[in-house]
């Protein structure tokens, strides 16, 4: 059976699911719940939202080999888009509520700080496949071309989990988790090349 | 500001306290978990009564002290801003005996240039120290001009009540121009030493965190600039002082030494 094309009722959906931790912290911000430090909360908050929704997006496609659902494959644009969204948030919330446009400031922890460093990184890295998700793009560029790019998200998803990693002050523990997951997904696709090339 | 401890005032700055609520709720206390909202929540499984702190090592008059004997005693109210090295800060009206008392009960020997502290290590009571993450019990240390500076408290409240188990109960040090790490909780042991003893966070990260660890605005840590703060209930961040404000007090300890150095 052919997949819908579209905004379909599955898409909805997640674009949905996808809004709800921003939601989240917008109601906790008017309910004055965000805590003792609450610039940390949005700014801590935003990041691991993106960091989650990259790892999901690399997860769909083994998923739904997995799962044989072809149809999680169709889930990568939004969740992409999303955590793109997030991450960018997340960078807004630094430079606006964390460091109030101190751009000086901003530099030298861009240059100095090696967990800032990896996520500006990772930042940029994202920006062409945000500004590549839509049909037209991939026409223009050609499926091959457009892959390629987008093979990107093999280091981004890494650099922005070493970013995480290095921000952490003692207790690794959370840190680790993605970086095995990660491990995982990335693990399996080489698996699967190695596999396809015998 | 009034309460259960009656204390005279003899050190204070007029900013505004931070909201008691903010300082009883947003701690760093890792016997208790990483998370700065879990003390609050496991903390009150410390058993504080009886306690006793023993002073040892190098001076002619080793003693165990109880703490409801240094609380019949003067206790003074200090009104000190605290800065954490994560880079957030906070005002705090403790309650407490100056440090340089405690230790000349002690007699300390001329060849004790050091004072180390400990704190209780308690795996029944505390739930973070089954995570090896710190080399527990948590040690700190001073050296003795720093610990003999008026400035040095042993605090056993805040806010005019007794010291809450999140904040280091029942004793607990304060040293307001270092970063908050420096300032052991619930001390059970204080020990006097010719040389350096070791400290927790320095064992952990010897390139990040030194055994002066003086609130230094010149001195990034790898992971957060320290040139400016977050106080606790402001939005913008303010510049860090020197010595978080207390130059006057405490530069003369550091007179000569490069403090890039002695991080």
């Amino acid at each position: 059976m052919k997949a819908k094309r579209g905004f379909t009722l599955d898409i909805a959906l997640i674009c949905g699911l996808c809004l709800m931790p921003v939601l989240w912290l917008v109601w906790r911000f008017v309910q004055n719940d965000l805590g003792v430090n609450p610039v940390e909360t949005v700014v801590r908050q935003l990041g691991v939202w993106g960091l989650r929704l990259l790892v999901l997006g690399l997860a769909l496609t083994p998923l739904a080999r997995l799962l044989r659902q072809g149809r999680l494959i169709r889930w990568r644009r939004p969740i992409g888009l999303f955590a793109f969204g997030y991450v960018t948030l997340h960078l807004l919330s630094y430079v606006v509520i964390d460091q109030y446009f101190d751009w000086a400031q901003i530099w030298s922890d861009i240059l100095k700080r090696p967990y800032i460093t990896f996520g500006m990184v990772a930042f940029v890295l994202l920006i062409p496949l945000a500004l590549t998700s839509f049909n037209a793009a991939i026409r223009r560029l050609g499926g091959v071309v457009w892959r390629n790019l987008h093979r990107l998200i093999y280091v981004i998803v890494p650099l922005a989990a070493l970013h995480y990693f290095l921000l952490v002050k003692a207790d690794k523990t959370m840190p680790l988790v993605y970086a095995a997951i990660i491990a995982i997904l990335l693990g399996w696709r080489v698996w699967e090349w190695a596999r396809k090339k015998v | 500001v009034t309460g259960k401890l009656s204390a005279k005032r003899t050190f204070w700055t007029n900013e505004t306290p931070t909201d008691l609520e903010a300082v009883t709720g947003y701690n760093n206390f890792y016997e208790f978990g990483t998370d700065k909202l879990e003390p609050v929540k496991y903390a009150s499984a410390l058993t504080t009564r009886p306690w006793t702190v023993k002073l040892d090592g190098d001076c002619a008059k080793p003693q165990t002290v109880d703490i409801d004997t240094l609380l019949k005693g003067a206790l003074e109210e200090r009104i000190y801003r605290l800065r954490c090295v994560e880079g957030w800060s906070m005002v705090i009206p403790w309650i407490g005996i100056p440090l340089a008392e405690v230790i000349k009960r002690a007699e300390p020997l001329s060849k004790a240039k050091y004072v180390a502290f400990e704190t209780a290590l308690r795996p029944k009571e505390m739930r973070g120290v089954s995570d090896r993450i710190l080399q527990w019990p948590y040690v700190e240390g001073l050296r003795m001009d720093e610990a003999m500076n008026p400035l040095a408290l042993l605090a056993v409240g805040l806010y005019g009540d007794l010291l809450p188990n999140q904040n280091g109960a029942p004793i607990r040090l304060v040293v307001p121009w270092k970063y908050g790490f420096k300032s052991i909780k619930s001390i059970v042991r204080i020990s006097f030493t010719t040389r350096e003893p070791p400290t927790s966070w320095n064992r952990y990260a010897p390139r990040e965190y030194g055994f002066y660890s003086n609130v230094n605005p010149q001195v990034d840590h790898p992971r957060w600039s320290q040139a400016s703060e977050r106080r606790i209930g402001e939005f913008k961040r303010r510049p860090t002082l020197m010595f978080n404000g207390y130059a006057d007090n405490v530069a003369q300890l550091y007179a000569g030494m490069d403090l890039k150095k002695y991080y």
